[in-house]
């Protein structure tokens, strides 16, 4: 166990010393100039900006500089909001993407097993029918029509009622993360529904099931203690995946909703070519994904013992 | 004890009659493949789908030979021209100057002075006592309670400042108008508004210079002209939804099945490779497919388009091209790999090396078609998410450069104008998500119908 937790750290370090390193080079082999979108920069003020930047020396020093920088924790300054640390903006919105995306996760997950659940006892019958057909069309509609359809839905529905029953976009309160957090969580939930059908149906056909019908247990009992908890299994195998899912989808919630998370701020980095905030960003979530995959299939582990870390 | 006493005699050395009937067959043997047709034949979801994605290749391949028009052509008389609208314009005389007259009625309170078209709104309202300014505003909407008043588009002073020419970017639809009338203080001492349903109009030149009419002669003011049509609508720049719909379904079905179609294949090659050689070889090149799944996928896609930028003139196709088959590619190669190593150990491999069989041989004629099966789910599988990464990059804004349309970028463009013009964004991603689907419900299908293992339970 300690020797698998082992090997999987040094791997999803090596991983993310990978991430990091293209990132450099990435950046390093985009077209144009990152001092270009100042207008009028004279030969000294560009000198003393790649001065400041250390844009003016060679490629393996500024390599070196940046990891070294990079393991001190320090992600530098943004380019186009200055006097803004990167580390600053990840502290400030982070948080308010990891809220947005363990709503999206818990009501995925919860979501997910339970329909999952519901559309197996109702196997063929109206209930399954209708999940399973809202189910396909959450796994087919993108998640940025999604977002447009809810906002729109919102807007219609605060319109009908003449008050603000839920805010259309922006953050704060719960209110705020409901509708978007919904939305995030859609799609995986979808994926999580199919996936719990069909392991709850294989599940009613072992033996161990059989058995425990012949010993007269209550069809509750043997739903909750024997099917639910085994078929939970695989579901909770693709969570890793799923948060990755999540995060990468947030960038699109957050821009439709007008959230001030993280992957609003990388998105529109990307978009500007911040150079400093895209290194830093995709560094955080790149080494914030890799370890996520880390403790899921950790967890998994101490969750069902059969499966052998190796 | 009496001795049993048998007789027997030559007949009852007959061969026993044989029943031809058990030994030939009740019907004719089917291989894998018409077998698993007449699987997928009887699903009706899956023959549905399969339909809907032949359709689809038509619509792309076809359409653009049918629909012969420009993607990129701006028809800027009928800018984001809901599909259906009416398409008749009236020939008017050219623009004159308005020297304030009315030729409509008088009546009382804001009006207006001449019939409203495209080319002009004339508006007349009464002086207010005591007004120093009157502010012109338009909205899409009706004004309501809270007064969304819209678009501001003049401040005139003066007490006797009572009419006014809108002639600022008029589409034929309903306006709501309102002039706000206030003290020298800016205090307000009157509102009203009106609603004006203005019609489309266009001079003769323009109509000739549009190409609609032969020459100036064949018309005469007041007749009625078709515009060009439009039948999914038009744009927010006033291109031709259909025609980029067309354009789009090129880009995003190019890579929706190009992408996946050569991941697939060098992961079949990559993981044949290795579920072959096995041994040490096998390990680093798991190995190196296990790094590749762990790098964060929409991060490096990202990356890989940022770094490869796009240069003028570029669609940017390409390079999501490359970078969807460099990190797409080990999940495949993992599941054919896990095939190949199950049939390796299979008794008809080992009856085929006895017969002298060569390793290439091996597993070009035995394994891969073994495995195509679920080569071919996996491949069908795939065109949905390749989809969704193009949508999703491009929605961002960092897939396919402009004017190149694509589904994912015109929903980008579209999502701005969702409330006023709904339709850009309703058809692309109509189309996205019926692409999707078809493609979901026939991997369903092809998994169903080729790969009893993974046969769902359903």
């Amino acid at each position: 166990m300690w020797r698998y937790t082992l090997k999987r750290l040094i791997q999803g370090i090596i991983t993310i010393w990978f991430i990091a390193t293209a990132t450099f080079f990435a950046m390093h082999n985009v077209p144009g100039d990152p001092l270009i979108n100042d207008r009028s920069v004279t030969e000294d003020i560009r000198a003393n900006l790649e001065a400041k930047y250390g844009l003016n020396r060679p490629t393996h020093e500024q390599y070196l500089i940046y990891m070294g920088n990079i393991l001190r924790g320090d992600f530098g300054i943004s380019f186009t909001q200055k006097n803004r640390m990167v580390n600053d903006i990840i502290r400030e919105h982070f948080p308010v993407s990891a809220i947005l995306g363990i709503l999206a996760v818990v009501f995925a997950g919860l979501g997910g097993v339970l329909w999952g659940a519901l559309t197996a006892l109702y196997r063929n019958r109206l209930p399954d029918v209708i999940i399973m057909f809202l189910v396909i069309l959450g796994i087919s509609v993108p998640s940025f029509v999604v977002a447009a359809i809810a906002q729109l839905t919102l807007v219609n529905l605060n319109d009908l009622f003449g008050f603000s029953v839920l805010p259309v976009a922006g953050w704060g309160t719960l209110w705020h993360m409901l509708v978007p957090s919904m939305v995030l969580g859609l799609g995986t939930m979808a994926y999580l529904t199919r996936l719990m059908r069909s392991s709850m149906l294989e599940i009613v056909n072992s033996d161990f099931i059989r058995t425990a019908k012949a010993k007269g247990l209550p069809p509750t009992r043997i739903f909750t203690t024997h099917q639910l908890r085994n078929a939970i299994l695989p579901v909770i195998t693709v969570l890793g995946p799923s948060i990755a899912a999540i995060t990468t989808g947030g960038f699109v919630v957050e821009l439709v909703f007008a959230i001030p998370g993280l992957g609003r701020y990388f998105v529109q980095a990307v978009q500007q070519l911040d150079y400093t905030v895209i290194m830093g960003t995709t560094v955080f979530y790149g080494a914030f994904l890799v370890f996520m995959v880390i403790v899921v299939d950790l967890l998994y582990g101490w969750i069902d013992p059969r499966v052998r870390l190796e | 004890m009496a001795e049993l006493q048998v007789r027997l005699t030559a007949a009852d050395f007959e061969p026993l009659h044989t029943d031809q009937e058990i030994h030939s067959l009740s019907r004719p043997s089917l291989s894998y493949w018409q077998d698993a047709w007449i699987r997928l034949k009887a699903n009706t979801r899956a023959i549905l789908s399969l339909y809907i994605v032949l359709g689809l290749l038509a619509f792309t391949v076809l359409g653009p030979l049918v629909w012969d028009v420009d993607p990129a052509a701006q028809d800027v008389d009928q800018i984001s021209l809901p599909p259906g609208a009416d398409r008749t314009a009236t020939i008017v005389a050219p623009y004159a100057p308005w020297s304030g007259g009315s030729v409509l009625p008088a009546a009382e309170g804001l009006r207006l002075a001449e019939t409203p078209n495209s080319e002009n709104v004339r508006l007349l309202w009464d002086p207010v006592p005591g007004a120093a300014s009157y502010s012109v505003y338009r909205s899409l909407f009706d004004v309501g309670e809270d007064r969304a008043l819209g678009l501001p588009l003049v401040d005139l002073f003066g007490a006797d400042a009572v009419r006014f020419e809108d002639r600022l970017d008029l589409s034929p639809r309903t306006y709501h108008y309102s002039v706000l009338a206030r003290d020298a203080d800016g205090t307000e001492l009157d509102f009203q508004t009106l609603e004006v349903q203005v019609s489309r109009v266009i001079t003769a030149e323009q109509a000739l210079e549009r190409g609609l009419i032969d020459s100036l002669n064949d018309v005469q003011i007041g007749d009625e002209v078709l515009m060009p049509l439009h039948p999914f609508g038009t744009d927010y720049l006033g291109r031709d939804m259909l025609s980029r719909l067309m354009h789009g379904a090129r880009v995003s079905l190019f890579i929706g099945i190009a992408a996946p179609l050569l991941y697939v294949l060098f992961g079949v090659f990559y993981g044949s490779t290795a579920g072959f050689i096995g041994g040490r070889i096998d390990q680093a090149l798991m190995r190196f497919a296990d790094f590749v799944v762990a790098l964060p996928f929409l991060l490096f896609m990202i990356l890989f388009k940022i770094a490869f930028g796009i240069g003028p003139g570029e669609s940017g196709i390409l390079p999501m091209l490359v970078a969807l088959v460099l990190l797409s590619w080990p999940a495949t190669s993992r599941l054919v790999r896990g095939q190949i190593l199950q049939i390796r150990e299979e008794g008809y491999i080992n009856a085929s090396r006895l017969l002298g069989a060569k390793n290439g041989y091996l597993v070009v004629r035995h394994m891969i078609p073994n495995t195509m099966g679920v080569i071919l789910v996996t491949l069908t599988f795939a065109v949905p998410s390749a989809i969704f990464t193009e949508a999703f990059l491009s929605f961002i804004g960092m897939g396919v450069a402009p004017p190149t349309p694509s589904w994912g970028s015109m929903c980008n463009e579209g999502i701005k104008t969702m409330l006023t013009t709904p339709h850009e964004l309703i058809f692309p991603a109509l189309f996205i998500s019926i692409t999707v689907l078809a493609f979901n419900l026939l991997g369903d299908g092809l998994r169903d119908a080729l790969d009893a293992r993974m046969r769902s339970t359903e």
